[in-house]
């Protein structure tokens, strides 16, 4: 049982890390981006974990219920705008790395800098 | 047993991670990235978040999946077998990836009520929103209401966004007379000749707008907000606009609109904030809007829920419209 509550803990060490791997060793731009998105649900995993209570649920107050057990509402409000803000931002990226594809004739970092390089 | 199935469910994402980065093949880890969206906002769910499973659902199964597949579109589908400093790579992952786990250990147990998280200010966050504002969802009342500021902010970056990708694509809001004949043949028409994904499309998209506006206007009492409803209205857009392609569904939706949705949106947000000024109250301070501060909350939080939909609404259907009208070259 104790070994089953961390392993929520583990889950975001290693998709944290899955996604690390792929931005820092592949070369591929939109592997490195899909990579950072899995780094981003990491840590989003890693929130929502956190503001779980035993046997609690969604933080909806209701009419004559004064003791239910609801759980934290604050890591939620954080990560629900972050996930928006998120998709955003990759989108920024998407439209760069396409940019790119259009100037360069490629989306492979190792073909970009030897471009630049000549 | 609910256990279990988060535990089942952890293990597919950590396999579907893998798999996305293993993969030489884009457009396959595409689609494994919408699975794995799918399994974390089911897994978001059996968290008791149910305001961030319907997000990361609408947003990271859905748009997400969306946009990636364009920009596919205009890029190469295949991933060169460059090897580099792999080694060095996966010892730091490894090395790091066991220094996280170790430190897990000295985290609070899994759902304890007595950890840190949940003693500090969570629990005042629940009573004043029961006196102050008196919406049921907790989530909606500090999204909109306590942490007003961070929404508009987070509001603000959204639209940043998408100016920038509207600028990188040099999209210009079409004018009437170069709208393209819709009457030609033309390669952007969409999936328009092809009948089941046309039938389900056409049949699914009022739904999905109806629940949109549900979710948006339900977000006070259930889960749900602008931020979700956005993604929603969006994603039905965008189902039309793959349906009847590019030119038709900028008729129905033209640029300019969508720019001044995106821009409105915000504006409504930060004009609420101005007008809570001039009735004597602090900037977002929605208590003055009304006679009753509890029914101004109310209104405040209904006006700028309102300004989030809508910019996110403009955004994500501009995006999409700035990748799926662009050319390859």
């Amino acid at each position: 049982m104790e070994l089953l509550g961390l392993f929520h803990y583990w889950v975001f060490a290693v998709l944290l890390m899955i996604g690390f791997y792929a931005v820092t060793a592949k070369s591929n731009l939109i592997k490195k981006l899909i990579g950072l998105s899995i780094f981003q649900a990491a840590v989003f995993l890693l929130y929502i974990t956190m503001g779980k209570v035993e046997g609690g649920t969604a933080p909806i107050l209701q009419a004559g219920i004064d003791n239910a057990i609801l759980s934290n509402p604050l890591p939620q409000v954080l990560i629900l705008t972050a996930i928006v803000v998120g998709i955003s931002t990759t989108a920024l990226g998407l439209g760069i790395i396409v940019r790119i594809k259009e100037e360069y004739g490629s989306i492979e970092e190792r073909d970009i800098q030897e471009i630049d390089r000549r | 047993m609910t256990e279990l199935f988060g535990v089942f469910l952890l293990t597919f994402m950590v396999i579907t991670a893998v798999a996305i980065v293993h993969t030489r093949h884009l457009l396959v880890a595409v689609i494994l990235t919408g699975i794995f969206s799918l399994l974390m906002a089911a897994n978001f769910f059996l968290l008791d978040a149910a305001d961030v499973a319907l997000t990361e659902a609408a947003i990271g199964a859905g748009i997400s999946t969306v946009l990636f597949l364009a920009a596919l579109a205009l890029c190469n589908e295949h991933e060169r077998a460059y090897t580099s400093s792999r080694l060095l790579a996966l010892s730091v992952v490894t090395v790091v990836t066991l220094i996280v786990i170790y430190a897990t250990f000295d985290k609070p147990r899994f759902g304890d009520p007595q950890a840190p998280v949940h003693q500090h200010v969570a629990p005042w966050y629940f009573d004043t929103t029961r006196e102050a504002i008196d919406v049921p969802n907790v989530v909606t009342a500090v999204l909109a209401s306590f942490r007003g500021y961070d929404t508009l902010g987070e509001v603000f970056v959204v639209l940043t966004a998408g100016i920038g990708v509207l600028f990188l694509f040099g999209v210009r809001p079409t004018r009437k007379s170069e709208m393209p004949n819709t009457t030609a043949p033309e390669p952007g028409q969409g999936l328009r000749h092809y009948l089941i994904p046309r039938v389900v499309g056409r049949l699914l998209i009022p739904f999905i707008l109806l629940f949109g506006l549900y979710v948006q206007f339900h977000g006070d009492y259930g889960p749900g907000g602008g931020f979700q409803a956005g993604a929603i209205i969006a994603a039905a857009f965008i189902l039309n606009a793959l349906l009847e392609g590019e030119s038709q569904a900028l008729q129905v939706m033209p640029q300019k609109l969508l720019t001044g949705l995106m821009a409105g949106g915000a504006l409504l947000y930060g004009g609420v904030g101005v007008v809570t000024l001039f009735m004597g109250g602090n900037f977002l301070d929605y208590s003055v809007l009304a006679a009753d501060p509890v029914s101004g909350q109310h209104w405040g939080i209904l006006l700028i829920e309102a300004g989030v939909g809508i910019t996110v609404t403009g955004v994500l259907i501009s995006i999409y419209h700035a990748f799926a009208s662009r050319e390859k070259h």
